[in-house]
């Protein structure tokens, strides 16, 4: 498998990162050197196993269904970039 | 007093030899005058410390003191600290002032301990020099012109130059091991969920794990009794009974059976490394230890399976990063997606952006079993190869990191030779084991060698006890780069 310059365009934009040519060109040359050692994993025959997605196989807890969190919201808006009555603010999306 | 240990600072303390503002203070006045330097603190905030040291003063003369009540420590920047900047290296987070404390912080403040700083780290915890900091490298105080590893780089010079006691550090591939190694000091990541990750700005959430950093395996074990713990709003926090990790220090290590793979001593390891490696195995010989042959075949594919894992991870927890609710925004865009597009573009460091276009390319759609689900299954293959070494030893022991500490710039244009500098850490994490990294001797050059000690699953007291008991008999923990004791 050989990755191409449109490859990396393409998960750039489904990543949301902007990328010129020339990075577009660098990471490309990356990537593939990259790409390079993952590609040892395909020399190995994996039929039968199962996946591992933790290290310790456990189960995911369930807690009560009670009120935990507190009402933060001013503390947590000072941070944010734009905020006005409460709300983010981000460019318009419907015209 | 900077050379102290903890546990001896811990006993000055509590003899009233001097209070937590005096032993602040001078390690204040030391970062003053050497972290420009060394570059290994982003953020100092004096008045602050020394508020929380007259508070842990007050708390000893009401008799309320416990064992590391006053004493200062530096906090990867990482760990989200009520009220300090935690950048995590990057510029997307350059003015973010966390509104919380991680568990972390949070148990070590209850603990009473006086936060000096936040450490320098590669942008996102992810490298393994500190060179991919927006804030600039941190420099090996061993040789100015060598890197102290990664990703806890910071962490491991603060603790190694003497300008903290210990320091927090997290590890997802080697990034507690591989810098204390490169920087001669001690360092543990706990087995997979025994210290919570609340707090701790996320990179590949089945591997981070965040460990204590200190110059010898009793103060490592002092501190990760203040940070181990269940805490419930981490969902992988283990339900792990609470264990005093000082418990096994002075037992004798008659009858232990050390393990050695033979894949941890082939073609790539420098030699100098070797040598140290061999000789540190000699002194456990001594102090009774049996040494067994032992093989990981799965261990090559470590890398290349963290590879897809890691950054798969990364590409998900970093998507929270899109300059609406916190951390940088662009300044000028055209619509909503030239507006995330920008932000995460100048937000972003290289290395940064290289894992999460990897990880998107290995999630998305027609790859996701090639790269993804067979990693996952190779993961398993990894975790086995431990598993069948456990019945035939008690300990793992191997080099932490196949070189020495490498020049500034010399592996930062090519990422695949920095990613192997983890090729003995990262089986470790994909298996969820519990690792740490001792001093055991110099290359020809003077730069510290680092002994790697794998547990099984919670056996950290019996690494300490191992790591101890060679302490008591060596000296290599004590040394000092020169102009630091």
């Amino acid at each position: 498998m050989a990755l191409t310059l449109d490859d990396v365009r393409r998960v750039a934009h489904l990543a949301r990162i902007a990328v010129d040519d020339a990075e577009a060109e660098a990471t490309l040359a990356q990537l593939t050197r990259v790409f390079g050692l993952i590609e040892q994993m395909q020399a190995v025959d994996v039929a039968g196993i199962e996946p591992m997605a933790h290290a310790q196989d456990m189960v995911l807890r369930l807690r009560t269904d009670a009120v935990t969190e507190s009402d933060q919201r001013e503390l947590f808006q000072q941070i944010a970039p734009e905020v006005e009555a409460g709300l983010y603010l981000v460019p318009k999306v419907i015209e | 007093m900077s050379n102290a240990t903890l546990k001896e600072l811990s006993a000055q303390l509590a003899a009233g030899t001097c209070s937590s503002v005096e032993l602040t203070q001078e390690f204040l006045n030391k970062i003053n005058r050497l972290n420009k330097d060394l570059g290994c603190f982003v953020t100092l905030d004096a008045a602050r410390s020394l508020a929380q040291a007259q508070a842990a003063d007050a708390q000893r003369a009401a008799g309320r003191a416990g064992p590391l009540t006053g004493i200062p420590l530096a906090h990867k920047d990482i760990f989200c600290a009520r009220d300090w900047l935690t950048t995590c290296g990057s510029r997307m987070l350059e003015n973010f002032v966390a509104p919380y404390d991680a568990h972390v912080v949070e148990q070590c403040n209850r603990a009473g301990m006086v936060t000096l700083g936040k450490t320098n780290m590669d942008e996102f915890a992810m490298g393994s020099s500190n060179e991919t900091s927006y804030f600039g490298p941190v420099r090996n105080p061993w040789q100015r012109e060598t890197v102290p590893g990664g990703s806890s780089g910071g962490s491991a010079v603060a603790v190694a130059a003497r300008l903290a006691p210990a320091a927090t550090g997290t590890d997802t591939g080697g990034s507690i091991r591989q810098p204390a190694a490169l920087t001669g000091i001690c360092g543990l990541k706990p087995t997979y969920g025994l210290v919570s990750r609340y707090g701790m700005i996320a990179f590949a959430s089945s591997l981070d794990q965040a460990g204590p950093m200190a110059r010898t395996a009793e103060d490592l074990a002092l501190l990760l009794n203040v940070m181990a713990g269940h805490d419930a709003r981490d969902s992988t926090s283990l339900e792990h009974p609470a264990e005093d990790y000082l418990r096994d220090l002075a037992r004798p290590l008659a009858g232990l059976r050390i393990g050695l793979p033979r894949e941890f001593f082939a073609s790539g390891l420098a030699p100098d490394v070797q040598r140290a490696v061999e000789s540190a195995i000699d002194e456990y010989r001594k102090l009774g230890a049996t040494v067994v042959d032992i093989s990981l075949p799965n261990m090559g594919l470590s890398v290349p399976v963290y590879y897809v894992l890691a950054p798969a991870e990364a590409s998900s927890n970093l998507s929270r990063f899109d300059g609406v609710r916190y951390g940088h925004r662009a300044a000028g865009y055209s619509d909503l997606s030239d507006m995330y597009k920008r932000t995460r573009a100048e937000g972003f460091g290289a290395e940064v952006k290289r894992r999460i276009l990897i990880g998107t390319y290995v999630l998305s759609h027609g790859y996701y079993d090639a790269y993804y689900i067979r990693a996952q299954k190779l993961r398993r293959l990894i975790a086995a190869d431990f598993a069948a070494a456990f019945r035939q030893c008690d300990i793992i022991m191997g080099p932490t990191s196949p070189t020495t500490a490498f020049k500034l710039g010399e592996k930062s244009a090519d990422p695949v030779q920095m990613y192997l500098s983890d090729i003995y850490t990262i089986a470790v994490n994909l298996a969820g084991l519990p690792g740490m990294s001792i001093p055991c001797g110099f290359d020809t050059g003077g730069l510290p060698v680092g002994l790697q000690i794998i547990g099984n699953y919670f056996a950290e007291a019996r690494m300490l006890n191992v790591a101890h008991q060679y302490q008591r008999v060596t000296d290599w923990h004590q040394r000092a780069p020169e102009g630091m004791a």
